[in-house]
């Protein structure tokens, strides 16, 4: 029985792990990779349609789930004058897309020593002095393929305010497109990783965390992990499931009742 | 699909039937909350519906030296696989001479190289070579947290009870009582680097629950947490001047005459050209196999999870375990077929989404360990029969996330869950107003090289950390346990490689010894001669292109 139902999922599967066969496919449209036009199936990815067309990527493919910036993709729609961003491995095919990978940014990273640099705004700009060439002409923010404010965490940098430049920041998946298009040669997700490192530092460590590190340190838990080892199996499972069970009296059962810190609402 | 499907919302009109059902049982069922945690027996029960207990995906390793193990066929296809290179064509004059050779750019090989240099080994003595980009990584990807039990209500003993349990009882003790006592450390230096973890607003980490753990100790960075803790070590890494070569992956490993590890053959994807490097010691932190797809499965795994690390270290000797156990993560997306496989974070249950059936039927508590959840899931859709279908074939059941918000207010899923958003909302689907579909994917690899409490193998001078491991979370990890492994253990063998090395004169004569007795031993064994690893990359190629292909440049 198991095996039979692991065939059918096998099956239904089949597209997604081994390439895609014509015989599946009813909808087509034509897609012009750095100009040489293909035909591929409607409604699939641009990275899907790139490796359909015959393509095996070495650049421009990654996580392929929109996480790590590898797939940078340029495009235009033929009649459209516009040049639009997206990642490759987010975005669905339209007809008469005429695209290029961007798989990489010669951009400069400065380096630097976090440790001894202050959590201040000021840094930014000793690092990134070209954050001052901005002229705010927005191209950055249009280029992000997560749709992030860039201009507006430029200007907060220019203003110094780490936090601000943290927060809309913080889902750059550095791909580099924003740097590629801006006129003033900025290189935001390097300042913005900066910026964040700065803010990150300036929050104290919890007073638990230190807590628990102390305690860890001192070996308070030896006596304890030794006990546990030489436990029975059959009374390290009444131990855990007993745990399981109670789940630490913070009332889990249901999950959904659970608040932010885990503590039971009652 | 297109044209053929009038969409609503992103989803084909014939799923807004059910889509009807989970919107009307909601408040009932937030009134009622989940279905209670399995019994012991119940979830053994259950499991038979687990791609590893369902018979005809496994077989016995011929040759090398788990040879009698039980391993995925799609495992043990590579293990049993001659070399991509010829040992006798290779020149092994040394290009580059090192003291520590990390192979692999994910957080564990990152770690180790940071370590290494905080240990006294200087940086422009360590090389970190990686297949693609330093960061392409399952690493990178990882969206729910890291576990760490730093609340006064918690303690290591219980995040080792916890993981013990959820690795049912296999793991190695020592190696796990590591991982769980240097958590708490890894939060306090990544925090002190800069990396930004959830807080609320006094200032106190944000910790959720994860499947499988009796307390909540989940640190999450919004839905990125993989990418911030590796964006900040990597950006770490590149300040202090380590040398790096990307697109470098390593297609063999190199041994002395007495059979350490002490270099590896590198191969440049893009020109073809190979380089030898000498080094005293080898760190393996390469990942996983998600891209072998097993058993048919689609995976959540980066581009270039191809289990190349485990080929590596096999032919030189080193001992794997638990290979027969493979986690398939409850929740990877079931529709759009665009992102079939991809990774729906444990986290959208740890915020309260329960799972719920065509029906609107909450059947499963969950946060089950992953294995039980995930089987629950497949009974529901194949045995119970009440899945949805999606037009491409493929059977899912509705992940309700729309209770996030009631739970816990508006505005949440775009605060906490913002990749996923951003995801669903690409492909039309608002995930605050409706459900999303799931079926369990491919997600990770539970065993794999042993490795002691530091990233020591059986093989001198081979020291490994991260998913290529095996011993730490047994036969089945708990969420969150995964980037602390690559933390914790990427730290410790760097700092043990740099012990290590700082002992050891010289690294010796680099040869292939020991792949020329692993291939007499293929021969012997009658394994057919084509076969071949590393595979390196995955092909996703149409079958009309490769049907019509020819080579002739």
């Amino acid at each position: 029985m198991g095996q039979e139902i692991m065939e059918r999922i096998r099956e239904a599967n089949e597209a997604v792990i081994t390439g895609i066969d014509d015989a599946d496919i009813k909808h087509w449209v034509t897609i012009y990779i750095m100009g040489k036009a293909y035909r591929v199936p409607a409604d699939i990815t641009l990275m899907q349609a790139i490796e359909y067309a015959g393509y095996r990527f070495v650049r421009g493919a990654g996580c392929r789930a929109g996480f790590c910036g590898a797939c940078a993709t340029v495009y235009r729609v033929a009649g459209d004058w516009r040049l639009k961003a997206a990642l490759a491995c987010q975005t669905r095919v339209e007809d008469g897309m005429f695209l290029v990978q961007i798989p990489f940014a010669p951009a400069e990273k400065p380096t630097y020593d976090i440790e001894t640099e202050p959590a201040e705004g000021s840094v930014l700009l000793k690092y990134f002095p070209e954050l001052a060439r901005c002229v705010a002409c927005n191209t950055c923010t249009k280029a992000c393929p997560q749709e992030l404010e860039v201009m507006d965490y430029i200007q907060a940098a220019l203003r110094g305010d780490l936090e601000a430049v943290t927060e809309l920041s913080f889902d750059c998946i550095q791909c580099g497109l924003c740097s590629i298009r801006c006129p003033a040669e900025i290189v935001h997700y390097h300042a913005a990783q900066l910026a964040r490192r700065l803010y990150g530092k300036s929050l104290p460590v919890p007073k638990h965390v230190e807590e628990r590190v102390r305690e860890v340190e001192e070996g308070k838990y030896g006596e304890e992990f030794e006990r546990l080892m030489s436990l029975s199996r059959e009374e390290i499972e009444e131990l855990y499931k007993k745990e399981q069970r109670e789940k630490g009296g913070l009332g889990s059962r249901d999950a959904s009742r659970v608040t932010r810190n885990g503590q039971g609402e009652g | 699909m297109a044209g053929e499907l009038k969409l609503v919302g992103g989803y084909p009109e014939y799923m807004r039937e059910s889509i009807e059902k989970v919107h009307a049982t909601r408040a009932r069922r937030m009134e009622e909350g989940p279905p209670p945690a399995m019994s012991m027996e119940e979830r053994e029960e259950v499991l038979k519906f687990h791609p590893d207990y369902a018979p005809g995906g496994k077989r016995p390793l011929k040759v090398g030296p788990n040879k009698g193990d039980i391993a995925p066929n799609e495992v043990a296809e590579l293990l049993e696989a001659y070399p991509i290179v010829d040992p006798g064509e290779l020149d092994l004059s040394v290009d580059i001479d090192v003291d520590i050779l990390i192979l692999g750019g994910g957080l564990a090989g990152t770690m180790a190289a940071i370590w290494a240099n905080e240990e006294g080994i200087p940086p422009d003595r360590i090389l970190l070579a990686t297949k693609l980009r330093h960061g392409d990584s399952n690493s990178i990807m990882a969206q729910g947290g890291t576990q760490a039990a730093d609340k006064p209500y918690d303690s290591p003993v219980i995040h080792f009870l916890d993981a013990y349990g959820g690795g049912h009882f296999t793991n190695k003790p020592d190696v796990l009582r590591a991982l769980v006592e240097d958590a708490p450390f890894i939060m306090k230096w990544l925090t002190e680097l800069g990396c930004l973890f959830d807080r609320d607003e006094n200032g106190e980490f944000v910790e959720d629950w994860g499947g499988g753990t009796s307390r909540p100790r989940m640190h999450a960075a919004r839905d990125y947490t993989g990418m911030e803790e590796l964006r900040v070590i990597r950006d770490e890494f590149r300040n202090r001047g380590f040398m790096l070569l990307e697109f470098y992956p390593a297609v063999e490993l190199l041994t002395s005459p007495e059979g350490r590890v002490n270099g590896a053959v590198l191969w440049n994807m893009e020109t073809g050209e190979y380089k030898v490097v000498r080094a005293k010691a080898v760190v393996l932190a390469t990942g996983g196999f998600g891209r072998l797809h097993i058993r048919g499965f689609p995976t959540t795994n980066h581009y270039g999870a191809t289990a190349d690390g485990l080929v590596l270290a096999y032919r030189a000797g080193a001992v794997l375990r638990d290979l027969d156990t493979v986690q398939y993560h409850p929740t990877g997306a079931a529709y759009p077929q665009q992102i079939v496989g991809l990774l729906i974070t444990e986290k959208v249950r740890g915020l309260g989404a329960q799972v719920v059936n065509r029906e609107g039927e909450a059947f499963v508590y969950p946060l089950e360990p992953r294995d039980v959840e995930a089987a629950a899931i497949i009974r529901e859709c194949y045995e119970r029969e009440k899945g949805v279908v999606t037009p491409t074939g493929m059977r899912g059941v509705w992940l309700d996330s729309p209770m996030i918000e009631e739970i816990h207010g508006k505005g949440t899923i775009e605060r906490r869950l913002p990749a996923m958003f951003r995801m669903y909302k690409r492909f039309g689907i608002d995930m605050r107003a409706d459900p999303i579909l799931i079926f369990p994917t491919l997600h990770y690899q539970n065993g794999g090289v042993e490795t002691d409490p530091w990233g020591k193998t059986n093989v001198e001078g081979l020291f490994v950390a991260g998913e290529v491991t095996g011993g730490v979370h047994g036969k089945n990890r708990l969420m969150g346990n995964s980037t602390l492994d690559c933390l914790v253990f990427g730290r410790r063998a760097g700092i043990a490689a740099a012990e290590y090395v700082r002992k050891l004169p010289e690294p010796g004569a680099v040869t292939l010894g020991h792949l020329e007795r692993f291939v007499a031993e293929l021969r012997a064994a009658g394994v057919p001669e084509g076969r071949r690893s590393p595979i390196l990359l995955p092909d996703y190629r149409g079958k009309r292109v490769l049907a019509r292909m020819v080579d002739l440049l």
